[in-house]
């Protein structure tokens, strides 16, 4: 599993415009580089990342809004830096949990939550 | 020359240096054959977008950029993508960033990797097809990729 650092403030008023942080532990290998003995180090990136905001009133609601609404997406390729950081806003409506997941090669699949408390 | 007319002079030329504006720099037919591909036939035009990014790069390994939209962000008018290209990396990919009206605000900041020195642009999609550039040039004295 990989280190993740999320930042996102704990409660927010509503219809703020809060900012949100995500860092994950990896080291990015684009597959161009070498290693002391001259083979090509193979390539391994995270590809995808996806924030969803799933609102907390889902419980008694149907299955299918749990899955949340897409907030923010990302496409990554070799020239994102290693431990790809991203910083992006979210119109805070009601209370929920965000849902964080990085996708990449060699099967990486990570998923982190944070919840998100409207005062 | 007299004392006053110099001063007066010198005066007009660091106020023309200090306002100079951001001149718009030739795009490379790189970038513009990347951006024409990714608008897909929709028009293409410079501004609404800033890309913010340090103009002289001492390590490419690591570059923070951010880029930010103008737009209101509302359900009838907002950003749905913001891509970034370069134009001399070994491919010229760098991200694509999908947004929507929840975001409220049309920013987002990462860390990018720059092999030499060389142009990048980010291109903003609204919701009404139309893309936005902004194109920098960036100096970069020690590139990415080179270290073992």
């Amino acid at each position: 599993m990989a280190r993740t650092l999320i930042t996102v403030p704990r409660t927010a008023k509503r219809d703020e415009i809060i900012e949100i942080r995500a860092l994950v532990q990896h080291s990015m290998e684009t597959g161009y580089r070498r290693s002391s003995d001259g083979d090509l180090l193979p390539r391994d990136l995270i590809r995808r990342f996806t924030c969803r905001f799933v609102p907390r009133v889902a419980a008694n609601s149907n299955a299918a809004s749990t899955a949340g609404d897409l907030i923010f997406a990302a496409t990554f390729h070799a020239a994102i830096a290693a431990n790809p950081y991203l910083s992006f806003n979210l119109r805070a409506t009601t209370s929920g949990t965000l849902v964080f997941s990085w996708e990449g090669d060699n099967g990486l699949a990570q998923t982190e939550t944070v919840s998100l408390l409207i005062a | 020359m007299k004392r006053r007319s110099f001063l007066a002079s010198s005066a007009g030329l660091v106020a023309s240096v200090m306002v100079r504006p951001v001149a718009a720099i030739e795009q490379s037919s790189v970038l513009t054959a990347l951006v024409k591909e990714y608008a897909a036939g929709a028009v293409v035009r410079e501004g609404r977008v800033k890309f913010d990014i340090a103009r002289l790069v001492d390590n490419g390994n690591s570059v923070p950029v951010e880029v930010t939209v103008d737009s209101p962000m509302t359900p009838q008018q907002h950003v749905v993508g913001i891509t970034l290209f370069n134009e001399k990396n070994p491919q010229n990919d760098v991200a694509q960033f999908s947004l929507s009206h929840l975001s409220g605000r049309a920013r987002v900041a990462t860390r990018i990797r720059l092999a030499t020195t060389q142009q990048l642009v980010a291109v903003a999609k609204m919701n009404d097809g139309s893309c936005w550039t902004h194109t920098v040039e960036v100096l970069v004295t020690v590139s990415s990729c080179i270290e073992e």
